[in-house]
Order: C-alpha cells, then structure tokens, then sequence
C-alpha cells in the first residue's frame, strides 16, 4: 500500500490526522483508519501542515468532534469536508 | 508472561534488592545556599555528581514533607551507589541522610555552619573519593528485565504522539507489566477531558476512586482557585498547538495511550511517593512539566524513563535515563539528536504498534546495559523540583 496521508483513530471519528509534511491544496488524500486497517479517498480543500486535522465530513456549529472514538470538543464555526480543523473553529467544552 | 520473561540485563543489584541501571556517586545539597559547596566538591573528585536545585529553605507543613521526599529519593534510588549529602545546618541534613541510609547504602553528611564552605568542601571532598573508589569497583550482575521499575511521561506532544510513540509506550508497558515490572504514569492536569477514562483504567474501584480524588482536587485547588480566563493557552501548549493538538480533551486522550490496551493501575499516589502495593502499574500525582515529573518519579525508584514526544522535547534527568520516542517525521529530519527511538514506520503504516514496541523494549534493554540515552549524551540533567506553595 502506499503511504497514507491522513490517518483516523476510529471509525466514528469526524476528523483526521494528516501524516505527512507540505500536504497541498486538492491533493487527493489516501486515507486509513488505524482500528480496522479500512481506506478511503478524500480532497483537501487547503495546504495543512503535518499533525493538523481534517474534516471528514461538513460540521456545523455546535457539533461535537469526535476522535478516537471520543468527544474533543466543539464546533465554533462552520467547516466544510475537507477543511482545516483547528483552534479557529474548534474549542474545548471544558476550561 | 511474554516473550521477554526469561531477559535478562547486565545491572546493579544494590543492598536493599532493588535494581539499578547506573552507577552515580550524588553529591547533594539539602537546600539552595549549599549549592555551591556541593559543585565544588564535584569539582575536586571525578565520577561524582553535583544536584543543585532551588528550594529546601523555610518550607513548611505538606510542601516540606514533598521537598524532603524528592531529596531523600533522589538519593536512595537504584541508580544511585552513594550520597555524599551538604546542608547549610545539621538537623535538616541528618533528616536526608538518615532518609537514605534506610537503602543501605553508604551515604554522609555534612553542614556548613561553624565550618564554613572551605571546611565543608574538604570533608566532603575526602569521603566523596572514598565513595568513587568504593562504588567504581562494583560490578554489574544479571538480573531479571522484569525487576526494572519503569516510569512515562509525555512532552512536545502534537497529534503524532497519539497515533505512534504514545501506542508504543502502552504496548510495551502490556507486555512487559505482567511479567513483574513497576510502571508509572501521571500527569493530573493532562487527564483532563479523559478522566472519565482513566477511572476506568484502575484495576479496583477504589484505585480509580483515589485517582478520581486525585484529579478534582486538583482541578479544585490548581486551576480553578488560580485561573484568569481559560487555561487554553497552557493546556494545550503553544508548542502542541503548533504539532495540531486544539483541546485539552484531544490531547488527555493520546497521553492514555501510553498506558497501553490491557493495563490496569493498581493505586494512584501522591508525588514522589513510592509504590507500596507491589508489581503494576500505579497513577502518581505530578505536574505535566517535564522535568518536574521525571524528577518526581525518580525520587519514587523508577530507574528508566520512557518519553514520547512529536514536537520534539529535550528534557533529561541527572540519575534516570530518559528514553525519547518519536514518530514525527520532521521532528526526526530536525533534530534527531535527541530521539533514541524512530518509529516514524507507524505513520507510514510500515510498522505495527507492536514491533514499535518491541523496538522500545530493544531500546530499554540496551539502556539497562549501559548505553547512553540521547539526553544522557547531550547532558540534559534538568533537576526541577515541585513546589506546593509559597515558603514561610
């Protein structure tokens, strides 16, 4: 198999982790989600660097995000699937 | 069992049974103002090791049983052969050398009041030879990997550390628990978001209702009296912003992993306190500054230290090996001087979680035996001890 360049904890999770450095705009992404070994093709929207995640799927405000199987946090500004997923759109639920 | 039962490492046995993987001859000061002294006689005799720290005057009630517990086990740990220890007066000393003396092995101490440093410096220096040639002559003997205590702790943490090094940690820590060794783990305020969890990780309901008590006072008494608006700009770290962790909860979770699919703790403790319930894994209560939670579990005997990071921490300990153990591929292109273990393969999906713990476990044995870590070559001996509140 190729390299990946997205991985994704579970497959519940509405994000995931790109893998690999200087990921460009429109690249078609191969994407794994580590708990089955599954894959999947995504686009993504913007350059995002190694470690930052993506969107799986459109999240809108209010909406929990889910990785590892678990709550991560809130939306706090819409994101559409693909997208960068960060501190900008994304905050804790606790402090 | 595992596979690793019957392996065996080429160590210190010391007198009172424990297992050490290094040999130092400490030269320690009891408070900040004997610092000096404590260099100078470092100076004068090779094969010694000088700890000055910042505390251990005026403190009083819980903060000065800490300070005394993390001197007295900095001392009396495995990897320790002899102390040499200086205070600026004699009771407070002889509480630190009495603490150590309870190991067995050969410790003095010394006060510089009515002696002055120059005094204090000779005596010091002529018992501390004394030790280096007594302990140089010691042998390593076989002993079993399974007497090894082994402590974690995560830094520089980003979205890798979750998918690899933290994984990693955790398997090693399934395979190797049930043979027989000691693990530790803490980091009250990165629990937080996965707390939940990790109650469910003890191994009785009433490790996990300590461990809980543990986290709410914490929460209570550190963040909640203390806070100014969120703690959003520490926990994550700028640094773990940066690596793309964006919550706290997102980053409680990938510091879990290091406790692996399958184990249990069997107590959760206070800092510094040594495990008293035997074999396993134990929770202990520490900051998630790295060098504060090394120094903290090596003052409890933990005698190898395994660190996942992503972005890259540096930290070291003066007594405890620190084994670093990333799988960012630009963290290991930037500066792979400070990583002992690539397991950048998991990324790639060219290596399992499994051989990525084998790999760890290569790297312990060959720790044990003598190899330097990255930390131990480049120097790092970050002595940062943890302090409750204000002194008096």
């Amino acid at each position: 198999m190729d390299h990946p360049h997205l991985l994704v904890h579970d497959k519940e999770d509405n994000v995931g982790v790109v893998v690999v450095e200087d990921l460009k705009a429109n690249t078609e992404m191969l994407c794994v989600v580590t708990a089955d070994n599954s894959d999947f093709r995504l686009v993504v929207k913007s350059d995002i660097p190694i470690g930052h995640k993506v969107a799986l799927s459109d999240l809108s405000e209010g909406q929990t995000v889910t990785k590892y199987g678990e709550d991560i946090g809130r939306i706090v500004a819409p994101v559409a699937v693909g997208e960068h997923v960060h501190t900008h759109n994304c905050k804790t639920k606790r402090w | 069992m595992s596979q690793y039962k019957n392996q065996t490492v080429k160590a210190w046995r010391r007198e009172n049974g424990r297992v050490g993987v290094r040999n130092h001859v400490l030269i320690l000061p009891v408070d900040d103002i004997s610092n000096a002294a404590c260099e100078a006689v470092a100076n004068n005799v090779k094969g010694t090791m000088a700890i000055p720290h910042a505390y251990g005057r005026l403190q009083f009630g819980e903060d000065l049983d800490l300070h005394f517990r993390t001197i007295i086990g900095t001392g009396a740990n495995p990897n320790v052969a002899a102390v040499v220890v200086i205070g600026i007066e004699p009771e407070w000393t002889k509480v630190i050398v009495d603490g150590i003396a309870k190991t067995g092995k050969p410790v003095e101490g010394f006060s510089i009041e009515q002696n002055g440093d120059f005094e204090t410096i000779k005596q010091a220096s002529k018992k501390a030879k004394e030790f280096v040639h007594w302990a140089t002559e010691l042998q390593k003997e076989d002993c079993p990997l399974s007497d090894l205590w082994i402590s974690t702790k995560c830094g520089e943490s980003d979205t890798t550390t979750g998918l690899s090094s933290c994984p990693t940690v955790g398997n090693m820590y399934d395979k190797l628990l049930p043979d027989g060794i000691y693990g530790c783990f803490g980091e009250t305020s990165e629990i937080t978001g996965a707390e939940h969890i990790c109650e469910k990780r003890a191994a009785t309901p009433e490790a996990g209702a300590k461990f809980m008590k543990i986290w709410e006072a914490y929460s209570r008494d550190v963040i909640f009296a203390h806070q100014t608006d969120d703690l959003s700009d520490s926990q994550p770290t700028k640094g773990n912003i940066l690596g793309g962790l964006t919550t706290i909860e997102e980053k409680a979770l990938g510091n879990l992993e290091k406790i692996g699919k399958t184990s249990r703790y069997i107590d959760a403790v206070g800092p510094a306190v040594a495990p008293e319930k035997g074999p396993g894994l134990y929770y202990m209560d520490t900051s998630s500054a790295a060098a504060e939670c090394v120094v903290l579990m090596a003052a409890a005997g933990y005698v190898i230290h395994t660190f996942p990071t992503g972005q890259g921490n540096v930290v070291g300990n003066p007594i405890v090996p620190v084994i670093k153990i990333s799988g960012n591929p630009r963290t290991l292109r930037t500066m792979s001087e400070h990583i002992d273990v690539d397991v950048t393969g998991v990324l790639t999906r060219t290596q399992t979680i499994d051989q990525a713990g084998d790999a760890l476990i290569d790297s312990i044995i060959r720790t044990a035996n003598g190899r330097y870590t990255s930390a131990e070559a480049l120097g790092h001996r970050e002595f940062s001890m943890t302090k409750l509140y204000r002194s008096a």
